[in-house]
């Protein structure tokens, strides 16, 4: 293995870490120079996450060491990695609203005057944050509140506390999944001056357009191991994505390819709350399985919201069957037989401290009672059958959902709908936290609704699930319906080329010549 | 009876053993009487908080909507000689408005129940004291009330008429509590509000619905409690009531994060407070104690209420955080 300029200021070595049934980082060894910029790429599950939280402090590796300013330690605590330098800047920015820039760049370390009295000395303060904010070229001061700053800003000052704190080594976590294109070029010029200064880099993103301007090198990790490095040479897109995917796929389940049928759900010049300048336009047939792929904050998740009602479009119609249906609220979507099984299944997909039956029965409540009064025994018939179809595993419907298993809950989620009369079924991210073996029953699942006419759209982040269950693919792009690929076209280079926002041109040339290498 | 109550009811025989034992005057016909009369009075509000609770809200504002209730009752049958039956709508739907309007600040405008009942509290009150001119309204020597004050203030068979009317409230909020449609929802929007909606129930109908039920048993509770006091004074009347109430839900189970609590152990909880208001006077304890026995009494519900969500969250969180962790 090559080495980077100087001497490394930071490698990890065989790090192993396993979960129960999954071994999430094998042997993943990576190191990184003073002034260096390494990108680290990976799909989603590949291990970027474990292994940045081992760096953190956050989890114990159970193998392997990590070999900091040229001492060895077996794990660090997250004390020990604030001392030793290491800083993140994370996709959720832990910003404070409340105070200006300076204030949120010193929290906790501010200059004090005054004595006992302990006052925070706001001039010392900004004295201390305006040679940081310059030297990440930042365009607004220290004493500018962070409430008025856009979010690209708000990364800046972010990066400005972990220099503050002398950090040596910053890690920068898909810092541009909410940025705009120049946002992004400010952010990649912030990065190249903090290079200029010596400072070691670790950049985790999804865009590869950007690990090709910025990086020095590159890591790729695929299912917890390295799955290869590049120089600075080397580094083009068709390396990386051949990297990161580079395994056969599994079959999960091979849908019969069968015409697509007319009707079904369907966005028309959708505007939704999280792109209110962009429209999708979307159709999901009855009998289909329409994956929906695309990056963190591609606007997924706010369609789902927009189809159900929760988050009402702010323009467009959603049709069913060819009719305007647009709801207004959830209520309205189940009435015409939409229903969503949400990404965030404890805040929002089912009643942790409620009983199985009680979650089943709760949106079909009315048709459970005789004149508004309960009628337990046809509650804990359907309840029943539904454990029955699904599997889910309780000894009774009148457990409480908190004590199953993630998977168990996710069955009873999609359970509540199965009992009623769906026409079309939102899942959003349906196996996130669930077990292999649930996984394949969920699978099951949707595919029986599909048999049934029902027109399903899956949302995933998970390339395997999405190319292994879809008919067919929609890939979102900042709120826009990049492209759509038949299960011909089905890959996961040319989903993450549409879901990058790149053309599909470029995707099948670049398939092409990844299959060339 | 869940075991909540069970334990509730035990302490009580247990107090009320005890108190017996220390002073034979307690189990006297005329005290018991007087009890059950407090705790008809006490239980009917208290229910209609516990109701509000349930739904993770709370009402400041009950003891302020009893007293300028109040003073519009007595001066419509007192002072204006309105007829009673006519009167007492006033007061219902007097009840229900106010209801309404807290359901809505809350439920439309997303306000926090703390502070919209809260404003309650000050407006009624301010409202009630200037109806009346600071001054005290009476019964007096109204005629033609004879009939209204036995229905509302007499007993049957001994049983005082407020403790039926806390029997027969009981009763219904209960059914629609634990048996009904919208009762499971009024349990489902305190627990988990946004899962709820998710669910296709419009959560702000339910919110608005107990604030509403509970307007209308404050102001059952007015035409009770007029008849047992026969005056109202609009700066004292009901003052501190919102706390009785609070105080009585949580003791018999509610908690104040919402989606738990029972009619069954919102009553035990207004006989508890009441059996150790009695328990102060009939023992010979300092009444100026007595606000402190009650405090103390309610912080252990507090903490027991702490200690149970605790174990509960410990065992609904762990197994599933585990499967997050290992999926990362």
């Amino acid at each position: 293995m090559e080495h980077g300029p100087g001497t490394p200021l930071l490698a990890l070595e065989k790090i192993r870490k396993a979960y129960p049934g999954v071994l999430a980082l094998d042997d993943v060894s990576l190191h990184l120079a003073p002034g260096e910029v390494l990108g680290l790429v990976g799909e989603n599950g590949a291990g970027k996450s474990t292994l940045m939280k081992v760096l953190g402090g956050v989890v114990r590796p159970d193998a392997g060491r990590i070999r900091l300013h040229g001492r060895d330690h077996r794990y660090l605590t997250v004390a020990e990695a604030g001392a030793q330098g290491i800083a993140f800047v994370h996709q959720e920015l832990s910003v404070f609203d409340n105070l200006d820039v300076a204030a949120n760049i010193l929290i906790g370390r501010e200059p004090v005057r005054g004595g006992l009295l302990r006052l925070v000395d706001r001039a010392a303060c900004r004295a201390r944050a305006a040679p940081l904010l310059a030297r990440l070229g930042a365009d607004f001061g220290p004493d500018a509140p962070l409430a008025a700053l856009s979010i690209a800003q708000r990364q800046l000052v972010e990066i400005a506390r972990a220099l503050s704190m002398a950090a040596r080594i910053i890690i920068l976590d898909e810092p541009t999944s909410s940025l705009t294109l120049s946002e992004t070029d400010r952010l990649l010029a912030a990065v190249a001056a903090l290079r200029a200064s010596g400072t070691g880099i670790i950049y985790i993103t999804h865009r590869l357009g950007e690990i090709t301007a910025c990086a020095d090198r590159v890591t790729c990790l695929r299912d917890g191991r390295v799955a290869g490095d590049l120089a600075r040479q080397e580094i083009t897109h068709a390396a990386m994505t051949r990297l990161m995917i580079g395994r056969d796929l599994k079959s999960l389940h091979v849908p019969p390819a069968a015409p697509l049928r007319p009707g079904g759900l369907a966005a028309a010049g959708l505007v939704t709350q999280a792109f209110p300048d962009r429209a999708a336009e979307l159709a999901v047939r009855p009998g289909e399985i329409l994956g929906l792929a695309g990056l963190v904050g591609a606007g997924r998740t706010s369609l789902a919201r927009a189809l159900f009602g929760i988050e009402p479009a702010l323009a467009g119609e959603v049709r069913l069957n060819g009719e305007s249906v647009t709801p207004r609220s959830p209520r309205e979507a189940i009435a015409r037989g939409i229903y969503l099984v949400p990404e965030d299944r404890k805040r929002s997909g089912i009643l942790l401290d409620m009983t199985i039956a009680e979650n089943v029965t709760l949106p079909d409540l009315p048709r459970h009672a005789r004149a508004g009064l309960l009628h337990g025994a046809a509650e804990a018939r359907t309840a029943e059958a539904q454990r029955r179809a699904l599997g889910i595993r309780a000894p009774a419907v009148t457990i409480g959902v908190g004590t199953l298993s993630g998977g168990n809950q996710q069955k009873v989620a999609l359970a509540r709908w199965l009992a009623m009369r769906p026409r079309a079924i939102l899942l959003d991210e349906p196996t996130r936290g669930v077990d292999v073996g649930a996984k394949g029953e969920i699978y099951a699942l949707m595919r029986g609704l599909a048999d049934r006419g029902v027109a399903v759209l899956m949302i995933s982040s998970d390339m395997e699930e999405v190319i292994g269950v879809s008919d067919r693919v929609a890939v979102m792009h900042e709120g826009r319906i990049a492209g759509i690929l038949d299960r011909a076209a089905m890959s996961e280079a040319a989903i993450l080329r549409l879901a990058t926002g790149q053309r599909p041109e470029e995707s099948l040339a670049g398939q092409a010549a990844a299959e060339a290498v | 009876m869940g075991r909540k109550e069970l334990g509730l009811l035990g302490l009580i025989v247990v107090i009320a053993g005890v108190t017996s034992a220390l002073n034979p005057q307690f189990l006297s016909a005329v005290n018991l009487m007087n009890m059950a009369n407090l705790i008809g009075l006490f239980g009917i509000f208290s229910i209609g908080q516990g109701l509000i609770i349930i739904t993770g809200g709370i009402d400041l504002a009950v003891g302020s909507m009893l007293a300028l209730l109040g003073v519009v009752f007595l001066d419509l049958i007192a002072n204006r000689e309105v007829a009673w039956p006519l009167a007492m709508l006033v007061v219902l739907a007097g009840g229900l408005l106010m209801g309404l309007a807290h359901g809505l600040l809350v439920a439309r405008l997303g306000l926090q129940s703390f502070v919209v009942t809260l404003c309650g509290l000050l407006i009624y009150r301010g409202a009630a004291r200037y109806y009346t001119g600071d001054s005290t309204i009476s019964l007096g020597f109204a005629e033609g009330l004879d009939t209204v004050a036995w229905l509302a203030g007499g007993r049957s068979l001994g049983v005082p008429h407020s403790f039926l009317a806390l029997l027969v409230v009981a009763l219904v909020v209960g059914v629609v509590l634990h048996r009904s449609v919208f009762g499971r929802y009024l349990y489902a929007v305190g627990r988990n509000e946004e899962a709820t909606r998710y669910a296709g129930i419009r959560t702000g109908v339910v919110v608005a619905g107990a604030y509403v039920a509970g307007g209308l048993l404050a102001g059952i509770a007015t035409i009770l409690l007029v008849f047992y006091t026969s005056s109202v004074s609009p700066s004292s009347f009901g003052n501190f009531y919102e706390l009785y109430a609070i105080a009585a839900a949580v003791l018999g189970g509610c908690s104040l994060r919402g989606g738990e609590g029972t009619v069954p152990g919102i009553v035990l909880g207004t006989v508890l407070l009441q059996v150790l208001q009695n328990l102060v006077n009939i023992l010979g304890i300092p009444s100026s104690l007595n606000f402190a026995v009650m405090g103390g009494v309610i912080l252990l519900g507090v903490l027991a209420d702490q200690t149970l969500a605790r174990r509960r969250v410990a065992r609904a969180g762990v197994p599933a955080g585990a499967k997050a962790a290992a999926a990362e």
